[in-house]
């Protein structure tokens, strides 16, 4: 696998933004690799970079205000130089996008079947009833009910997990090698949630599909993520396995996320423990590493601006911004106020 | 039809005689009420007796209870036997005469100014902020800003008088010449279109604003559509629901008298004309009639727009107990 070249590599993607208050530089440094068949999940907190990061990919932010830099090769085209035409061609077909409400992500004047036939015929020349199986036999696939009865309902007709469920369906339409999933799980009941995430990991297994999954919430990530992007302030702050960012989280705004989930296995805390201060501007982040003034352990050389890297020897594919040696970390950690108490 | 549909359609016919009723009354009381209005002494010529007055006071039914008279001008009104106080012409047929004349402007006016007033704010929305779009917005408000009296007058003296490319006024019938149909409507289209033309881009512009910034609009995007199919199919499709539901309302209004300042400028001699006339005269047939005609149409216009609005857009339901 390691030989093959990436499906999607990403290297110094920056989008920044032009505001009446000034530039937003929401996006920064972003770099990290996707391969085929595997579940990267970037997470963070509002304001991150992370749901940009996953707009830029499909060319969504393009437009006179959005300065974009860096490099995204996907299936050997690199998508932040490629004309609107070509991204036309790729998004939709080879990589499709999975939005955060699907009760606003659907055009309420069509039919669901219709919205998901005309997504097949922008990309390949099928007449209408071939599409149409093709929707009915992609909504059957992600899990919704009497879909032959359902192919002509509007999508108000549907509930929001439902309406997930078509949005998974219309995504898949054109087997995509790749599919972006921006927070979908985040407008919906939490036994949906669940759902969605199963249908997400059953699909990924199923069809070798990779997932860009964006989420908020680390608890999903545990779920289906193979490899996982943390990201603050516009930049990505460690960057590795499941395992890695789980048991061995080297980054303190990362021991701040995991803190701040509530475990069965350990005692109930009076309080959740949660990370003081409030997410950077990005009009004017911080100088230096952009969690600095949150982070409990700062000293003087966190003014600079830390690289992406490997810090542990044993652990070459484990990266992170953070100035602190491995050593004084694991130290660190365990009495750190960032992870809470137990 | 849905059964839905159906009832809904039957209540709001219903509903249409009550309003009609209303009309009718409100009418018929403010004309015994306001001076100077006493048919019999106006058909009695000049300086006429008291016994003539009371012999046409008496042949004419206006000496009966109100009510009475009331109910004897409603029936005639029906059986379209009701004749003008002042030249004793029958009303029903003077409308007739002039209904195609106002149909024939409100309906080639209420088409140019849909389609220009689409074609404008559509691409005013995509220039949004930029010189064409600011000039674009000051055109408009001149546009809603002029009278259509006034705007139809210079028109008619520049282009009609002086310049002698139109007609200046007058109407012929569409089986007798349709060029010539045409080229006397020119004007009056023009005249009639330009404030709706101001207005509907405007609103057309801020509904396709908002609209580019909706969820579904990324969704389409994202699908690997073309822009164009992005902005025809999606976009456009969504905006113009307010606007055509706007259109509804003012078709009926414009042949229910918002036609008659157009009407009587270029004297096409429609039924705005002839509502203008009769008023002026405070003939109380024709104005019964003419009132009835407008509210005819205004009412059954609300009616049509509200089932248009539940075809363009599935979410809204007619009958009551089905929505949710």
């Amino acid at each position: 696998m390691s030989a093959q070249a990436p499906l999607l590599d990403v290297r110094d993607l920056a989008v920044s933004f032009t505001t009446e208050e000034g530039a937003v530089q929401a996006a920064d440094g972003v770099s990290f690799e996707l391969r085929a068949g595997e579940v990267l999940a970037v997470v963070g907190e509002s304001g991150s970079g992370k749901s940009v990061t996953a707009a830029t990919l499909m060319g969504l932010t393009r437009g006179p205000n959005a300065t974009i830099s860096g490099t995204a090769v996907f299936e050997g085209t690199e998508l932040v130089a490629a004309s609107d035409e070509e991204l036309q061609r790729i998004r939709g077909n080879r990589m499709a996008m999975v939005f955060q409400d699907p009760l606003s992500s659907l055009d309420p004047v069509y039919r669901v079947a219709d919205q998901i036939v005309e997504q097949i015929r922008a990309h390949r020349d099928t007449d209408k009833e071939e599409a149409r199986e093709r929707a009915i036999e992609l909504m059957e696939a992600v899990g919704i009910p009497d879909a032959v009865g359902r192919a002509d309902a509007y999508p108000h007709e549907f509930s929001g997990g439902m309406r997930q469920r078509v949005m998974i369906a219309m995504a898949l339409s054109l087997d995509p090698a790749l599919l972006i999933a921006d927070e979908p799980t985040t407008a919906l009941d939490v036994t949906i949630q669940a759902q969605i995430i199963d249908l997400l990991r059953e699909l990924n297994r199923s069809r070798e599909l990779a997932v860009l999954l964006i989420t908020h919430d680390i608890g999903v990530v545990a779920e289906i993520a193979d490899r996982v992007a943390v990201m603050y302030g516009g930049r990505i702050v460690e960057y590795g396995t499941a395992e890695e960012i789980f048991y061995d989280p080297q980054h303190p705004y990362t021991w701040g996320l995991l803190g701040s989930l509530t475990r069965i296995d350990r005692p109930r805390p009076q309080r959740l423990p949660q990370i003081p201060g409030m997410p950077p501007s990005l009009i004017a982040p911080p100088e230096g590493c952009h969690f600095r003034p949150r982070c409990p352990h700062a000293f003087d050389r966190c003014v600079e601006v830390p690289g992406l890297e490997a810090r542990l020897p044993a652990a070459p594919g484990h990266l992170d911004r953070c100035w602190l040696e491995p050593e004084r970390k694991s130290e660190l950690q365990k009495t750190s106020p960032l992870r809470g108490p137990g | 039809m849905s059964s839905g549909m159906a009832r809904f359609v039957i209540r709001r016919l219903l509903s249409m005689l009550l309003v009609l009723f209303a009309v009718s009354v409100i009418v018929f009381l403010i004309f015994n009420v306001i001076p100077n209005s006493d048919p019999a002494v106006r058909m009695a010529g000049k300086i006429p007796t008291e016994t003539q007055v009371e012999a046409i006071r008496e042949e004419w039914g206006f000496d009966e209870p109100l009510y009475v008279q009331y109910a004897t001008m409603m029936k005639k009104l029906f059986t379209g036997e009701t004749i003008s106080y002042s030249n004793q012409q029958n009303v029903t047929e003077e409308i007739w005469k002039g209904l195609p004349r106002t149909l024939s402007l409100a309906v080639g006016a209420a088409l140019i100014w849909m389609a220009f007033a689409i074609a404008l704010g559509l691409y005013s929305a995509l220039r949004a902020g930029r010189l064409s779009d600011r000039f674009l917005n000051v055109l408009a408000l001149i546009g809603i800003s002029m009278p259509v009296f006034w705007l139809g007058a210079l028109m008619s003296y520049y282009l009609g008088h002086k310049l002698g490319i139109f007609p200046t006024g007058g109407y012929v019938e569409f089986t007798e010449n349709p060029l010539d149909w045409f080229w006397h409507l020119v004007m009056p289209w023009t005249a009639l279109s330009v404030l709706f033309i101001g207005f509907y881009s405007r609103v057309l512009r801020s509904d396709v604003l908002e609209t580019m910034g909706e969820d579904y609009v990324r969704t389409a995007r994202a699908k690997g559509l073309s822009e164009r199919r992005v902005l025809l199919k999606h976009v456009l499709r969504n905006s113009l629901i307010p606007i055509i539901t706007l259109w509804g309302l003012d078709f009926g209004a414009v042949i229910g008298g918002a036609a008659i300042l157009t009407e009587t400028v270029f004297s096409l001699q429609g039924v705005g004309e002839y509502a203008a006339e009769s008023i002026k005269q405070t003939d109380l047939p024709p104005i019964m009639a003419v009132t009835m005609f407008g509210a005819f149409f205004i009412v059954i216009f609300n009616t049509v727009v509200d089932v248009a609005y539940a075809a363009l857009d599935p979410r809204i339901r007619l009958d009551a107990e089905g929505s949710r």
